[in-house]
């Protein structure tokens, strides 16, 4: 692989999470939303994977359940050469200092009755044995790494601005010197000038603390600027992964190209100019997915065995996975061949 | 579009403030601009730059108090907006100015059908009998690309997802014929491939019907792709105002040019760092009397701080709000 010397530090094998649905006078189980469907992936020491999908997609569960926030339906989660795919939660009070979360909304994450300095010095009350001099030199030195004022260590999180109260939730993911830290839309609730400066502090205390991210986000823009490898989610399942600038040039898989032809370019001859591919419909729901490849509902070049057979997540270039049928040469599990003509995915439009 | 045409809507000097606790709070300060006919004006800037609450001033849509709009025109269709009785108001607003919100479920009812709410302008604006509406609300519903749109005129908005939603928001814009469209931020809580559906639907559209429309964003690469000028706002101002191509081409105002700068691309080179502009977006308390941007601006000069920079005119259409002059590389004359 890429990274030779690095072993990887996160290892999640066919990860899942339902959420069941109660419905009817009895309150009975009548199905289940099937939030993240058997996903794999490492994340190596010292990179950021970043993940990427549009709203339901199931990255955030993701992110989650690999926290074991969840207590998830199958699947194995191994951090830091740990098993805690089936740990009970009270078992894992002692693994939670090497892993760590930065939640989205910095306004609902903090504690408003909370000053800033208990609010960083929690997770030093609950696993440390300090004395108070010392976490109040701690609760400084991290509100240094972060760039806050030490002087606003007693004020609370309304008196402080969006792109600030995120810097406090950044100190106290970082106050048990965790390895890895699980960033999901660290930036999405933030102006855009704002979101540079928190991206450019997250990679500032990577390289300082020599963290490992997990970085989920919505901005393929910005998911390229800070990660090393992207993995893409639709309904539920991983549909590609690569490394970043494999991705962004030659994206595989008919989802990641309507995706990133999607993004709005800031330059007008370009945007002007470029061929969208433009996806008809919406996303199923994840109760209900559809037979076969989840995506074969919008996919612009489904085949027929797309609606019959899932196809496989496997790795198809070296460092490269995708789930497609388009790049199944020699079809093992459809018995059937998709056809040679079928892989030239760009030229088909039949569909719409 | 047409140079000469007479602009549809011509905004002058709208002034709004907030009067709150803490005092007043200048929201918009002496925001001009005009739309012609069948142009798609772009209005960027970040949160509590001002960009809705100057669309929104200019309809009478702001509660007042604590809104207060102490000055300014509006003039669309030969009145003053700002100076007509609320019954005249009432019927511009959805008539010939549809307005589209940004959260489609916050803005439509969710206990009426959404039939019964397309039917709501039209029978109260064009005096349209229940059939009529009907029928031109299934025509609105199947021109924003609803399929199926005879049955789903009984479906009620939890029933629709969020880009039919949005969808369905713009058919009620667009249901009396609107000279100007007013869309704020209308994609953002929606997803980029649906965002992707919406855009190229409004560009259709505005061929089509040929209206003016306004689109408020916070996300330039939207704008690049749909506007023909743009308006870029900074602490209740137009800091500076362009063509598309010389907005991205050859940005003027330092704040601009830093916001080029901090968002990152899809495509492209890739910055080992991202570039930020330092500091925070200012607390418009007072009215202005220095430059809003000065704080965080790389090119500020002493007279920034005690001189609020006018719109100085740049040619071809583009003018900025600035002291420095980007061309020359010093400071313009007063």
């Amino acid at each position: 692989m890429l990274d030779e010397g690095k072993k990887p530090l996160v290892s999640i094998k066919d990860l899942k999470m339902h959420f069941p649905i109660f419905a009817g006078l009895l309150r009975r189980r009548v199905g289940e939303v099937k939030a993240v469907d058997g996903v794999s992936f490492d994340v190596m020491e010292g990179e950021t994977l970043g993940l990427v999908g549009e709203s339901g997609c199931g990255k955030s569960t993701c992110g989650r359940a690999v926290l074991r926030l969840y207590d998830i339906t199958s699947g194995s989660i191994e951090i830091d050469d740990r098993e805690i795919g089936a740990t009970p939660q009270t078992e894992l009070r002692d693994m939670r200092p090497t892993m760590q979360m930065v939640f989205q909304d910095p306004q609902a994450s903090l504690n408003p009755r909370m000053t800033v300095e208990d609010i960083i010095k929690e997770p030093l009350d609950e696993h440390t044995k300090l004395s108070d001099a010392e976490k109040r030199d701690k609760v400084g030195e991290l509100m240094d790494a972060v760039g806050l004022n030490r002087k606003f260590a007693k004020r609370y999180p309304h008196a402080f601005s969006g792109g600030q109260r995120q810097r406090i939730g950044i100190a106290r993911a970082l106050a048990l010197n965790p390895k890895f830290i699980v960033c999901d839309e660290p930036i999405a609730a933030l102006d855009v000038s704002i979101q540079a400066q928190v991206v450019n502090l997250l990679e500032d205390l990577q390289e300082q603390f020599g963290l490992t991210y997990l970085f989920i986000s919505h901005d393929l823009s910005m998911v390229r600027h800070i990660a090393t490898r992207v993995a893409v989610m639709y309904l539920g399942k991983i549909v590609e992964l690569a490394p970043r600038e494999a991705l962004y040039a030659e994206p595989l898989h008919p989802y990641t190209k309507a995706l990133l032809s999607a993004v709005p370019e800031p330059d007008p001859s370009l945007a002007r100019t470029t061929e969208r591919i433009i996806l008809q419909g919406d996303v199923p729901s994840p109760s209900n997915p559809p037979q076969g490849c989840n995506f074969c509902t919008r996919c612009p070049s489904v085949m027929d065995i797309c609606k019959r057979v899932e196809p496989e997540y496997r790795e198809v270039q070296p460092g490269r996975f995708t789930a497609c049928h388009l790049y199944n040469d020699t079809n093992d599990t459809a018995g059937q061949t998709a056809g040679h003509e079928a892989q030239e995915l760009t030229n088909k439009e039949n569909s719409t | 579009m047409p140079d000469g045409a007479l602009p549809v809507l011509d905004v002058r000097d709208l002034k709004t403030v907030f009067q709150t606790r803490g005092g007043e709070v200048h929201a918009v300060n002496d925001v001009s601009f005009s739309l012609k006919p069948g142009e798609l004006l772009g209005v960027v800037g970040e949160s509590g730059s001002g960009k809705s609450v100057t669309m929104m001033s200019l309809l009478g849509l702001l509660p007042s108090p604590p809104a207060d709009v102490r000055g300014g025109t509006v003039n669309f269709d030969g009145d003053n907006l700002l100076d007509v009785s609320p019954e005249k108001l009432r019927s511009v607003r959805g008539g010939k100015i549809g307005f589209v919100f940004q959260d489609p479920m916050t803005s439509l009812n969710p206990v009426y059908q959404v039939g019964f709410q397309i039917m709501e302008p039209l029978r109260k604006h064009m005096g349209m009998n229940k059939r009529e509406a009907a029928n031109r609300a299934q025509e609105l519903l199947e021109l924003v690309g609803i399929p199926d749109a005879k049955r789903r005129l009984d479906d009620y908005p939890h029933q629709f997802s969020g880009g039919m939603r949005q969808r369905v928001m713009i058919a009620i814009a667009l249901a009396c014929d609107p000279q100007v469209l007013i869309a704020d931020e209308p994609t953002t809580a929606l997803d980029v491939t649906i965002q992707a559906q919406i855009l190229e639907l409004m560009k259709e559209l505005r061929d089509k019907l040929g209206m003016a429309v306004i689109w408020i964003t916070h996300d330039l690469g939207v704008i690049a792709g749909i506007a023909d000028r743009v308006l870029v706002m900074y602490g209740g101002q137009v800091v500076e105002h362009a063509p598309v191509q010389d907005l991205f081409g050859d940005p003027q105002h330092p704040y601009t040019r830093a916001l080029l700068k901090t968002i990152p691309s899809i495509a492209g080179e890739r910055a080992a760092r991202l570039t930020i502009i330092e500091g925070q977006p200012p607390i418009m308390a007072g009215a202005p009397t220095s430059c809003p941007f000065r704080d965080r601006c790389d090119v500020a000069m002493d007279r920034c701080a005690v001189q609020n920079p006018p719109r100085y005119d740049l040619g071809d259409g583009h003018d900025a709000a600035c002291f420095y002059d980007a061309r020359t590389g010093g400071p313009r004359d007063a």
